[in-house]
């Protein structure tokens, strides 16, 4: 006790800025996905890889021996696949925003466990996101690694494309984040699935250029964040990318992320702390 | 001022009693299927939700990618555009989902969480009635969507067949096939992880039985294993309606997913007999 | 309207309730008292026929559960001993829906509900969803959903388990108001000033068996004194002073906080106490209740 004289227990909680203490938050749910970790890898990479399979190499073969002959001088399997290892990203992190920050604000209640704490409203945001970030990762590497082995992606550019996943991932992280707290229950989360998701997931780039869309719903496939990860991906593993291009998505990418964060910040700090 | 005390208690009870059709959970599913239409008008949103999936990836494989791919051999050497071909496999596999999603997420639900058939057991009705119940509201969400489906399908040119309009029947064995099944699989389930399965069970029948691209794209060994899935069944007859390919194939489709439904309603209600009435 | 002879029920090898032999008269309130897992519940679920006894006979409404289940439930009227209202619905709608369940009219039932709203004190909230009332509101409505087809038997399980007393007050008045209008009541709880407010003849159950039956007075008659003498010492073991007042009571209960003499006549007691220089610190004298019936049956108390 005498060493530590100018701490006095339970100190550092009145003094330590909101925030440093996230890693205690990211602790708490890498803990319980022990639990539940198989599940996850059905949702999380077994799905992309059927769709890979399905679209790229079943419908690839209507494709390739249909009337362009491939998509802009690439097989169709080798267009879906940069394609799909964004949109996975989207969706594991659109999965993990949801319900589950739904469920520890209002089911179990773990973020008012959490700031009965020393822990503040950062510390339990930012822990929570970087969980859902380690989880696309995962996702987003396995993806990566199977698609390289069934030859579905060649380059070694890969190795890049899959931190722009992640990127992608954490750009709709902190939005939905940002969304699910001002939720009273989960029946907006079917209208977000449905109507934001589900539309970005079949018509932002994945599956045919969006030069395909008629002239509106072209302009409006390049607002989502999905199609610059998805071109950005995209022109990474075929090796067409231009540097200021992928700095223009990168940087697209993290006004969401960034402007997502703060908007949860806002709106969890309204929901928890009234 | 209260019911029970201005009536004398019993008296209309008893003739109730005598004119109830009572044979143990025959006949009242009627009331369950009330039940789900009065909870849903406060949940429309998600109602209507449901419609519009089968409709984007129809617009947006059948139209975005169909104009890459042109024309499709249905088998016979007949050449369809690639947005026909494709639509009736959105719509059974839409049939398919929907049903399973009414049969597992939603009865799960009902069954562990809000506890509601707990309640209706308290009641005359009985455990076929829970199950025949649930699996009609099911069908008959199905059947609104599907026929949604079938007039925007129409509207956008890729139905070419008056045969069609036997596609809404079909989507509803469809329905019923997978519904039962799925309600029967929902039975055993413990948490909400479960539903990892369920998804590990539909997504690649959505994705193989032949939706997307014709079967004779697989290797031979490979066909057959597809040929056995009821989602394979289910997409070729409705494909063979809206096609206007009629034959007495169609009848070996239905009869597989007639039969599996039929298994499956006993199952269910067996299941909810032996979880509930202990 | 209940008649129940070795009534057994088994769940593999645990055996949840014991050979009962119970017997509900029309218009009476009949009570189940005993803790939790004393067979309470698995002896409603029987009597509401959604749980086929394991043994011995049971007759409802002069019917065989066994076959004439539906017939049975038609008449009956259920509470459980979770709500398990339908969240999805408003309140009115819950008893709505309840009621064709049983396959009432729907003019019928509309007409109903608004007399069960009266009754239940919900008429207000008719149009709300379930899920932001009380605890006492809940517990309410579903007494009002029990009552849509006029059953000539309820059955309430726990009624005011985890309501606040004043909630618990305005239940009381509504199930007497019912057992006025002529409604047969059967009830379970281990709340013995419920069972004494409300059942005119009740069963203690103890690990799946009857251990006692009679009306609450004639219980306490038969099986405690009149008063009860509640002593609290400055010691954390209450045993040694039980030889130490052994003869100014008919009989005395060691409880982990305090002692129990019962005796006819409290004050008296607690006099002698005093007198002898014993110093406790505090000293109740009240009138016997069922809980010292159970305690005195059993050795142990209702609530844990």
């Amino acid at each position: 006790m005498a060493t530590e004289t100018n701490t006095r227990p339970g100190g550092d909680s009145v003094h330590h800025r909101e925030g440093r203490m996230a890693g205690r938050a990211f602790a708490y749910w890498l803990t319980s996905y022990r639990r539940v970790w198989r599940g996850t890898i059905v949702n999380g990479f077994l799905h992309p890889l059927f769709f890979l399979v399905a679209m790229g190499f079943g419908l690839g073969e209507l494709v390739d021996s249909g009337a362009g002959g491939g998509i802009d001088g690439a097989s169709y399997v080798n267009f879906i696949a940069p394609g799909l290892l964004a949109a996975q990203a989207m969706q594991t992190a659109v999965g993990e925003s949801t319900y589950p920050v739904m469920g520890a604000l209002k089911w179990h209640r773990h973020y008012y466990a959490m700031l009965a704490t020393p822990l503040g409203i950062r510390d339990v945001v930012y822990g929570h996101v970087l969980f859902v970030v380690l989880r696309v990762a995962i996702t987003s590497t396995v993806f990566a690694m199977v698609a390289a082995m069934v030859g579905a992606i060649t380059s070694p550019w890969l190795i890049v494309a899959v931190p722009v996943a992640v990127l992608v991932g954490l750009a709709f992280t902190t939005p939905v984040f940002a969304f699910a707290a001002r939720q009273d229950n989960d029946g907006g989360f079917n209208v977000l699935f449905r109507f934001v998701i589900m539309p970005m997931f079949l018509f932002s780039g994945t599956f045919f250029p969006v030069s395909q869309l008629p002239g509106v719903l072209e302009v409006v496939a390049w607002l989502t964040p999905l199609w610059h990860g998805v071109d950005l991906c995209r022109a990474l593993v075929l090796e067409t990318a231009t540097p200021l291009d992928s700095l223009g998505h990168v940087a697209y990418l993290l006004v969401w992320a960034i402007g997502g964060l703060w908007w949860t910040v806002t709106n969890f700090r309204k929901r928890l702390l009234t | 001022m209260s019911a029970p005390t201005k009536t004398r208690p019993g008296a209309l009870v008893h003739t109730l009693a005598r004119a109830l059709p009572v044979p143990a959970g025959a006949g009242m599913a009627r009331a369950l299927v009330e039940r789900n239409v009065r909870a849903f008008r406060h949940g429309w949103v998600t109602l209507v939700s449901g419609f519009f999936e089968p409709m984007f990836y129809l617009f947006s494989l059948g139209v975005g990618l169909g104009a890459l791919i042109g024309d499709v051999d249905t088998g016979g050497g007949r050449m369809i555009d690639y947005a026909v071909y494709v639509a009736p496999g959105m719509m059974a596999a839409a049939a398919m989902n929907g049903a399973v999603f009414d049969s597992t997420f939603n009865v799960f639900f009902k069954l562990k969480y809000a506890k509601l058939y707990d309640s209706v057991l308290a009641t005359p009705l009985g455990p076929r009635d829970v199950a025949v119940g649930e699996i009609s509201w099911a069908l008959l969400r199905g059947l609104l969507y599907s026929t949604a489906f079938l007039v925007v399908a129409t509207v956008s040119g890729v139905v070419t067949s008056w045969w069609a309009v036997l596609a809404l029947p079909a989507t509803t064995l469809i329905g019923l096939a997978f519904a039962a099944v799925g309600m029967t699989a929902t039975t055993f389930m413990r948490t909400w992880q479960d539903f990892d399965y369920v998804q590990l069970a539909i997504v690649p029948m959505f994705l193989f039985s032949a939706t997307f691209y014709p079967l004779s794209t697989y290797p031979d060994a490979l066909q057959w294993v597809v040929q056995a899935t009821p989602l394979y069944h289910g997409v070729a007859l409705v494909r063979d309606l809206m096609l206007g390919d009629v034959g007495a194939g169609l009848l070996v489709h239905a009869a597989y997913l007639a039969i599996m439904g039929a298994i499956g309603v006993v199952l269910a209600a067996r299941r909810i007999e032996s979880l509930l009435l202990k | 309207m209940i008649s129940a002879h070795k009534l057994t029920k088994r769940f593999g090898e645990f055996t949840a309730v014991d050979g009962i032999d119970i017997e509900v008269r029309r218009g009476e309130a009949f009570g189940f008292l005993g803790p939790n897992g004393a067979g309470k519940s698995s002896t409603m679920r029987m009597i509401g026929c959604v749980s086929p006894p394991s043994g011995g006979s049971l007759r409802i409404l002069g019917l065989d559960p066994a076959t004439d289940g539906p017939a049975i439930r038609a008449r009956l009227g259920v509470v459980p001993q979770r709500d398990a209202l339908d969240e999805e619905l408003t309140v009115r709608e819950n008893i709505i829906v309840y009621g064709r369940y049983f396959g009432l009219p729907r003019s019928v039932v509309r007409d109903r509900a608004d007399e069960l709203l009266e009754f239940a004190q919900l008429t207000e909230r008719a149009e709300s969803l379930v899920e932001p009332l009380s605890g006492g509101m809940k517990r309410r409505l579903t007494i009002a959903r029990s009552l849509i087809n006029q059953p000539e038997l309820l059955l309430l399980d726990e009624p005011t388990t985890g309501l606040d007393p004043q909630a618990r007050h305005i239940l009381w008045d509504r199930l007497f108001r019912l057992k006025r209008g002529g409604t047969t009541l059967v009830i379970t709880t281990h709340y013995m000033d419920e069972a004494e407010q409300l059942c005119d003849r009740l069963v203690v159950m103890d690990g799946g068996r009857i251990v006692a039956s009679g009306s609450p007075r004639e219980l306490i008659a038969l099986h405690s004194t009149r008063e009860v003498l509640e002593l609290r010492f400055a010691a954390d073991d209450h045993a040694p002073y039980q030889p130490k007042l052994a003869d100014l009571a008919e009989r005395i209960e060691v409880l982990p906080d305090r002692l129990l003499l019962y005796t006819d006549d409290g004050d008296a007691a607690a006099a002698a106490v005093h007198e002898r220089g014993l110093e406790p610190l505090s000293v109740l004298a009240r009138r016997s209740t069922l809980e010292d019936v159970f305690l005195h049956l059993t050795g142990r108390s209702l609530i844990d």
